[in-house]
């Protein structure tokens, strides 16, 4: 990204609002000839739900991959906190990270750790002097946020598809992070567990005012967590608005995503 | 006629072309992805912070998880090489010379290099299984996700407690060895226990010694290296993970080998 990275449009910037978290500026991305990533403008505000919608491989996991610096964009800017990340010093880019909690589609969870270390480890590598006492109050609130109190010395394989992935949420909550990219968080869960999941998320933003980007393809996930969607077309942002107005599109392909 | 057979002609040495091509084009990237890795284990190494913690917990499942294999290993490698040995010594009349040879192949040669073979297919697959498992899972990129930096923690501990770890094995290989070789003299005859290691430690010199145990310190970190490597870099999905544990096993041993010849030759340089 560095070498054609462009500057964002100052007349634009908002890297001087407080209330942008996260900018995007011609976003692009190729995986050898496959352009996943075509133009992505894209800005996300302090304490917003974003839901972003589109078919599968049409690039949405690669996008918040992006955000978090696992994937370097090919070009165009990406501002964290109104910081360019193509910019960041290995060192600044764990310190941007660090503001940024990820739940995967798989959850990620340490399968050689217990639940208890598997929240121990977030902890003791970005607090290292934090007390036993601490860790073990921030561990205890972070499972009864997500309803996991009695699955604590239990093993990631002794847990159900629903608990892993509040488990995971649990991981990422811990460090209270500015920023949530959840990535299709209910996928494999029965309706009742996705609506459990889909409520703890809204909690999360209305107890720590997150910004959140959900990818899903869980239009009651969906309804229930936007504040805005965007829905993603051969790479670009093809559309933009409230659940409610997209829902209601003149443009039957967008609406087919509602139906 | 004639066209075809131009055709054909061209095609198959373009086939020949590119097949080489694409043989000598995979080994060179392979090599030079490998050194790229290398660099970078030496760069985070020296780098705070240092993830001791870690360190201990991969010594103690490398190394001491390691023991009774490697222990029952060196034992039967001492007793049977000391039993297929002496009926060859019998024909020169040069049985009281056992203990002497039994000790200086099992300590200059056979002991650490046994070792090396066993540590690369137990460790070196089990890191290469575990790291390209956790790659497939996406555990490494949430460890990156949560600001760690999961070469540090996955490859620079483990790495480093394989290349402290072997040579301790080797020793032990090598005691428990002798030790096999004891009872196989004493299976044929009798011949007390301060008697027969007088000989063997007699037979022993320190230039024996030396470069064996430093050899190992090699054969770990190639082990180690090689095994976070094929796990670090596998390709992603279940095919990646069985491939990457394979692979570890097989360039590992192969560089057991290697390395080997090449301390062996640098060893004569001095003694000879």
């Amino acid at each position: 990204m560095t070498e054609n990275a462009i500057p964002i449009n100052i007349e634009h910037d908002s890297r001087q609002d407080s209330s942008v978290v996260v900018e995007m500026v011609h976003l692009r991305k190729s995986f050898e000839n496959n352009d996943v990533l075509r133009d992505i403008n894209l800005v996300i505000n302090k304490g917003e739900n974003l839901v972003i919608l589109g078919k599968s491989g049409t690039g949405k996991s690669v996008l918040i991959k992006c955000i978090v610096g696992l994937v370097d964009c090919d070009y165009g800017s990406l501002a964290i906190f109104g910081k360019d990340i193509s910019q960041l010093s290995e060192e600044e880019l764990i310190e941007t990270r660090k503001k940024i909690g990820f739940l995967f589609q798989s959850a990620a969870l340490y399968d050689s750790m217990s639940v208890r270390e598997n929240l121990q480890f977030p902890l003791r590598r970005q607090q290292r002097s934090i007390s036993k006492e601490k860790m073990n109050s921030l561990i205890k609130e972070a499972l009864e946020n997500v309803g996991l109190s009695k699955a604590i010395d239990k093993t990631p394989a002794e847990l159900s598809g629903g608990m892993r992935k509040r488990l995971g949420l649990a991981r990422t909550l811990i460090l209270k992070p500015e920023i949530m990219l959840y990535d299709e968080p209910t996928t494999g869960l029965d309706p009742i567990t996705s609506k459990e999941i889909s409520k703890l998320i809204l909690e999360v933003q209305k107890k720590y005012n997150t910004s959140s980007v959900i990818i899903t393809h869980d239009m009651e996930c969906a309804r229930l967590t936007a504040d805005r969607v965007i829905v993603i077309k051969d790479g670009m942002c093809e559309a933009e608005g409230s659940f409610d107005e997209l829902k209601n599109s003149t443009d039957a392909w967008i609406r087919s995503f509602f139906e | 006629m004639e066209p075809k057979i131009k055709i054909r002609s061209i095609t198959r040495e373009k086939i020949e072309e590119d097949f080489l091509a694409s043989i000598f084009g995979k080994f060179f990237i392979e090599v030079t992805s490998l050194a790229f890795f290398t660099m970078r284990f030496f760069k985070e190494v020296l780098k705070p912070p240092y993830e001791f913690n870690e360190l201990l917990k991969q010594s103690f499942l490398i190394g001491y998880k390691s023991f009774p294999l490697v222990g029952i290993t060196g034992f039967i490698i001492g007793l049977v090489f000391t039993i297929q040995t002496r009926p060859t010594l019998d024909k020169f009349g040069a049985v009281s010379m056992l203990p002497a040879m039994v000790a200086v192949s099992l300590i200059r040669e056979i002991g650490p290099v046994i070792t090396g073979l066993i540590f690369a297919g137990k460790v070196g697959s089990g890191i290469g299984a575990e790291l390209s498992s956790m790659k497939v899972t996406e555990q490494i990129d949430a460890m990156q996700v949560s600001g760690t930096n999961p070469f540090k923690f996955l490859v620079v501990t483990r790495v480093l407690a394989a290349t402290m770890m072997l040579p301790l094995l080797a020793v032990l290989a090598d005691a428990v060895g002798l030790l096999g070789s004891f009872i196989g003299v004493n299976l044929r005859g009798s011949v007390s226990a301060s008697f027969f290691f007088l000989q063997v430690f007699q037979s022993l010199t320190f230039s024996d010694l030396l470069p064996a145990i430093v050899k190992t310190f090699f054969f770990g970190f190639a082990i180690g290296l090689i095994g976070c490597y094929k796990g670090y870099c596998a390709n992603t999905g279940t095919e990646g993970v069985g491939k990457a544990a394979n692979s570890a096993v097989v360039f590992a041993s192969l560089l057991v080998f290697l390395i080997d010849m090449i301390a062996v030759q640098i060893t004569s340089l001095y003694q000879y």
